[in-house]
């Protein structure tokens, strides 16, 4: 037999929390803004993840949108897409979930601190960096010039629009937006293109810039070359990336890249980590 | 690692060993049946096969089996297992951790499979700290056997695991008449406390020796060059993917290979739901790592499309990712995906000695 010391509680344990309330972004994406029991302190980094629990249907993870400098609930922007989602797109505030977390490496607010940071978000690619930018945005002592890329499809999909607006407002942070492009039938004045259009349009300077990029799949790449090609070097691009991180724990095997366990060793990566790792698609 | 501490301890593999008759072995065993809250199970032929399965009688075990079907993993990681128990009343839902983490006591088991389970143990226990295995770990008791069977599709001399000193709670090697003990663990010496034993004599250890010698010469199947070469050999041939659609031409993404293996332990989570949709369950069963979808993302994307590179990625976590990690390769050698691939593509010393030749043609 074995001894070992006991662990407080099982880690497949989930708390229950409630859905506070639910914005809706597009006819895919909301904001659930979830509230945890009083005695419940998250404490996570910007760019963990957890792990949402609706019970009768199953469990799935997903990258927290809010900002560890805000106390209160915990936001997560989700899109509506396989069966734990649906089923979360027919609740309602009031209703009880699980949550389990945070999980996995974020990003290292100390490690950027006195660097300009410059974030290039695509789609609900937004969702994990917005907990970043709003920590820069609420500590921006702590950091040099902030930037925010962001590009969606089109004017319809563009999530936290009021949010977006207040960016491009702001002083603290320059902004920049683009869709691929706009349909007839919905109205856009700004600009038409994929986002890595934007990077040589951004002013930065690739000295003492941190590039922080989440997006599709197919995104990062191009990105990443675009970035490079404004002199950024490779270990100045952390990248956030997305696999099935089914059980959060390094176990389960669903979100390896390579070696690496996404939900241990991410989804927060330096780029150098990931490079030569084929099935990071990077 | 806390599994060879404890079988490191004072009771020395030499001057620790007892001899026992086989009709003790028994006794031990049927009190255990008779008297021991937990299952005890053993090998057992069942349709032309062995198979770990919980014993009536100490009468029942085919102790001269070769491989079972199933490691007894089985036992410690179940291929079902609750991990969580949910029930709605009144709009608020009770939810708790839990499963039946009663262990077992596991008789015959052959040393692959005891580094199978160290390898588990260094995983779930002293580093990702899984509660159901631990639990169930630490209750259970591992009577091992010096294998004298060799499986045809077996190459654990290859992998260092056709014998061992630790893992084990007793190490019971036939000689004939009787069996030499090895103990290691103190529950493992509690075991023994009621039977009759006497201390082995220097030529009954002779003899233990003589067996686990002449063992490894046995093998059919070897790999071609130590296995510490592995991870080097498989990180240089990871790009190859000419060699690694060779043998995916005829896999079948069946994941036969990743059900049978004592090392794998990937899982998926499903849940459960009573009818009213009121209540129900979480459950984790065993996974596989070459089935299509396992690599795939809610939104659509399947990161590992190819068969070529789930194949790939099958050997490359058993001889350089895990050793990476846990500086373990984890592959024992026991022959078990080899004997059950339908396409017959899955045998590692195929696969490895193929790189090994290419590398040093």
């Amino acid at each position: 037999m074995l001894e070992t010391t006991e662990t407080v509680r099982s880690e497949y344990e989930p708390v229950q929390g409630r859905i506070a309330w639910i914005e809706q972004f597009t006819d895919q994406d909301k904001l659930y803004v979830i509230s945890l029991p009083d005695d419940v302190e998250l404490d996570h980094d910007p760019g963990q993840f957890v792990e949402l629990f609706v019970p009768g249907v199953g469990e799935a993870p997903f990258s927290i949108s809010s900002s560890p400098t805000k106390d209160g609930p915990l936001e997560l922007c989700i899109r509506a897409v396989g069966n734990v989602t649906r089923a979360l797109d027919s609740m309602e505030g009031g209703d009880p979930l699980g949550i389990r977390g945070p999980y996995g490496t974020g990003f290292d607010p100390e490690a950027l601190a006195g660097d300009d940071l410059l974030f290039v978000a695509g789609g609900i690619g937004l969702a994990p960096l917005r907990s970043m930018i709003n920590y820069a945005l609420d500590r921006s002592g702590e950091f040099g010039d902030l930037t925010t890329l962001y590009g969606c499809k089109e004017p319809a999909e563009q999530l936290f629009p009021e949010e977006l607006q207040r960016w491009d407002d702001s002083e603290e942070m320059a902004f920049y937006e683009t869709v691929d492009q706009c349909p007839e039938d919905q109205t856009w004045e700004g600009r038409e293109g994929v986002i890595t259009e934007l990077i040589p349009e951004a002013e930065f300077d690739p000295e003492t810039t941190t590039a922080l990029v989440c997006g599709p799949p197919v995104m990062y790449r191009f990105v990443i070359e675009s970035l490079q090609e404004q002199g950024l070097a490779d270990d100045h691009i952390y990248l956030s990336l997305e696999r099935n991180m089914h059980c959060g724990r390094g176990l389960c095997g669903h979100c390896q890249i390579n070696e690496l366990y996404v939900c241990v060793d991410g989804p927060v990566f330096n780029y150098p980590e990931v490079r030569d790792k084929s099935e990071a698609e990077v | 690692m806390t599994v060879r501490a404890v079988a490191d301890s004072s009771v020395g593999r030499v001057d620790g060993m007892k001899t026992l008759a086989k009709s003790e072995f028994e006794t031990l065993i049927d009190g255990l049946i008779d008297d021991d809250p937990r299952s005890v199970v053993g090998p057992q032929r069942r349709s032309g096969q062995y198979v770990f399965e919980e014993l009536d009688s100490a009468a029942d075990l085919a102790l001269e089996y070769d491989l079972t079907a199933l490691s007894p993993k089985k036992y410690l990681l179940p291929q079902y297992e609750q991990l969580l128990t949910y029930e709605r009343t009144d709009g608020e839902y009770e939810m708790h951790a839990g499963t039946d983490t009663e262990g077992v006591i596991i008789v015959g088991v052959h040393p692959y499979d005891l580094a199978a389970i160290e390898h588990l143990d260094k995983v779930h226990i002293d580093t990702m700290g899984d509660e159901p295995y631990r639990k169930r770990r630490e209750d259970s008791l591992l009577i091992g056997l010096t294998m004298q069977s060799v499986a045809p599709e077996s190459f654990a001399a290859s992998m260092g695991a056709a014998t061992t000193d630790s893992g084990y709670d007793l190490l019971v090697t036939d000689i004939g008449d009787r069996f030499v003990v090895d103990i290691g663990s103190f529950e493992g010496n509690e075991l023994l406390a009621d039977l009759d034993t006497h201390s082995a004599s220097h030529s009954e250890v002779q003899e233990v020796r003589r067996i686990e010698d002449d063992l490894r010469g046995r093998f059919e199947r070897e790999l071609q060059f130590p296995p510490e070469e592995l991870p080097t050999l498989l990180a240089e041939h990871y790009d190859d993917m000419e060699f690694w659609e060779s043998y995916a031409e005829q896999c079948l993404s069946c994941g036969s290979c990743n059900m049978v293996c004592p090392t794998c332990y990937c899982f998926q989570v499903e849940t459960v739901r009573d009818l009213g949709g009121d209540s129900g369950y979480q459950q984790r069963s065993w996974d596989g790592c070459l089935l299509e979808e396992f690599a795939s993302v809610a939104q659509g994307e399947n990161f590992r499309e190819e068969v070529a590179q789930r194949h790939r990625h099958r050997f490359m976590r058993k001889g350089l990712y895990v050793y990476e990690r846990y500086g373990d390769v984890s592959c024992v050698g026991c022959g078990r995906c080899t004997r059950h691939c339908v396409a017959d593509v899955a045998d590692p010393t195929d696969v490895y000695n193929d790189l090994w030749e290419a590398t040093n043609a």
